[in-house]
């Protein structure tokens, strides 16, 4: 466990992973959870753990939408999301790590996609 | 007449162009005035939750800034909406970021979340009031049955964006009213459509564009609206339906006899 890893990830997030008291709403509320190999509940319990690195490689943390479904029903405030944001963002920053590169884009597009789907794509894939 | 500070945002300049043009024409039938900023920057698209992020969200703090000179900012997007609201609210409760946001803009004054911010939703229901607007109403949509669509971004998180109950909403409902239409109530009305996920997963976006789709059907909605262009984009192309999706600034110009098409 890498120490420094969990401290940079509590303090990107601003959330107290401990208040978490395992309920699963945030899983069950979720609308990629059949997409997920890690589910909301569980980066917060292997953040706790400080159990990073399978998140960290993990295609999960393109699958979430940041819709804050989770947020907004966890009974314990812990905002899992933001969990899962501090993770993605520990994952991209490193060089090199981005999840979507400007060549990617033009194959992605039709006449009717949005900007608003690629700034945010961008904000959320890559650093 | 009351003037605003109007932020279009980057995809109303182009490929939802409607949700823009119709939210124009509206309020000045409404006697709203709505000034654009000079040089104003995409918000974004999302806001990024992360305490120790300051360049992402100055965008949204220098669109906030010009809306200090008038009444309010408002916005229509669902996403700028989201981002600003954000950052609004998280600017106006972390010292820290507001100090860091000041010496990166090199302001004279820290900006400390003074601005109110409106989506235009909130225009209508709290500076305009639906009562008036359904005085002005002349093409009303009676007898449909309207769904309104909220997904996430509006809503949600309740505590920054403040618009509504997140998860028993009324404001598109009573607009609805307002225009003479039916609203419709259904279960995923305020769930998500799919979002960003469509550039690379179009079978995640169908899955969930289609659950909302056919919850509103099941409901028997005539059509659904939104205030969102990407929500738009997912219910129209990614769920497999052909009920209508329009813009709800589309059915609010209809109904104040400001767009050709006649609702019957």
């Amino acid at each position: 466990m890498n120490k420094n890893e969990k401290d940079w990830i509590d303090i990107t997030s601003g959330v107290n992973v401990r208040k978490c008291m395992r309920c699963g709403k945030c899983t069950a509320t979720c609308p990629s959870y059949a997409e997920m190999e890690y589910h909301p509940h569980q980066f917060v319990y292997m953040v706790e753990k400080g159990d990073i690195e399978p998140l960290l490689n993990s295609d999960s943390l393109y699958k979430c939408l940041t819709c804050f479904a989770c947020v907004e029903r966890c009974p314990r405030g812990v905002e899992p999301a933001k969990v899962v944001e501090a993770v993605r963002l520990t994952a991209v920053r490193k060089q090199g790590n981005n999840h979507l590169i400007p060549d990617q884009i033009p194959a992605m597009l039709d006449d009717d996609m949005p900007q608003q789907a690629i700034v945010t794509a961008f904000r959320k894939y890559t650093k | 007449m009351e003037t605003f500070t109007y932020y279009p945002g980057c995809t109303l300049r182009t490929k939802a162009k409607e949700l823009d043009t119709y939210a124009r024409a509206a309020a000045e039938v409404l006697g709203i005035s709505l000034v654009e900023p000079e040089n104003w920057q995409c918000c974004g698209g999302a806001y990024t939750t992360a305490t120790n992020e300051v360049s992402t969200k100055l965008s949204a703090v220098r669109t906030l800034m010009a809306g200090k000179e008038t009444k309010g900012l408002v916005t229509v997007c669902s996403a700028c909406h989201n981002v600003i609201k954000q950052t609004n609210y998280d600017i106006a409760r972390n010292e820290a970021m507001a100090v860091k946001v000041q010496r990166y803009l090199g302001l004279e004054e820290a900006y400390k979340g003074e601005t109110m911010v409106y989506h235009y939703l909130e225009l209508l229901r709290d500076v305009v009031g639906f009562d008036k607007l359904k005085e002005k109403v002349v093409n009303p949509f009676k007898g449909k049955k309207i769904a309104a669509y909220y997904g996430c971004l509006l809503l949600r998180p309740s505590k920054a964006l403040a618009m509504d109950n997140p998860e028993n909403p009324v404001i598109m409902e009573d607009f609805i009213r307002a225009i003479g239409g039916t609203p419709v109530i259904y279960a995923q009305r305020n769930e998500c459509c799919g979002g960003y996920i469509t550039m690379e997963d179009k079978a995640q976006a169908a899955k969930r564009s289609g659950a909302v789709m056919a919850s509103a059907e099941e409901m028997g909605a005539d059509m659904i609206i939104t205030a969102c262009p990407l929500c738009l984009y997912n219910l129209k192309k990614n769920s497999g339906s052909d009920m209508p999706v329009y813009y709800f600034t589309e059915l609010l110009a209809e109904a104040l006899g400001l767009k050709e098409d006649g609702n019957e």
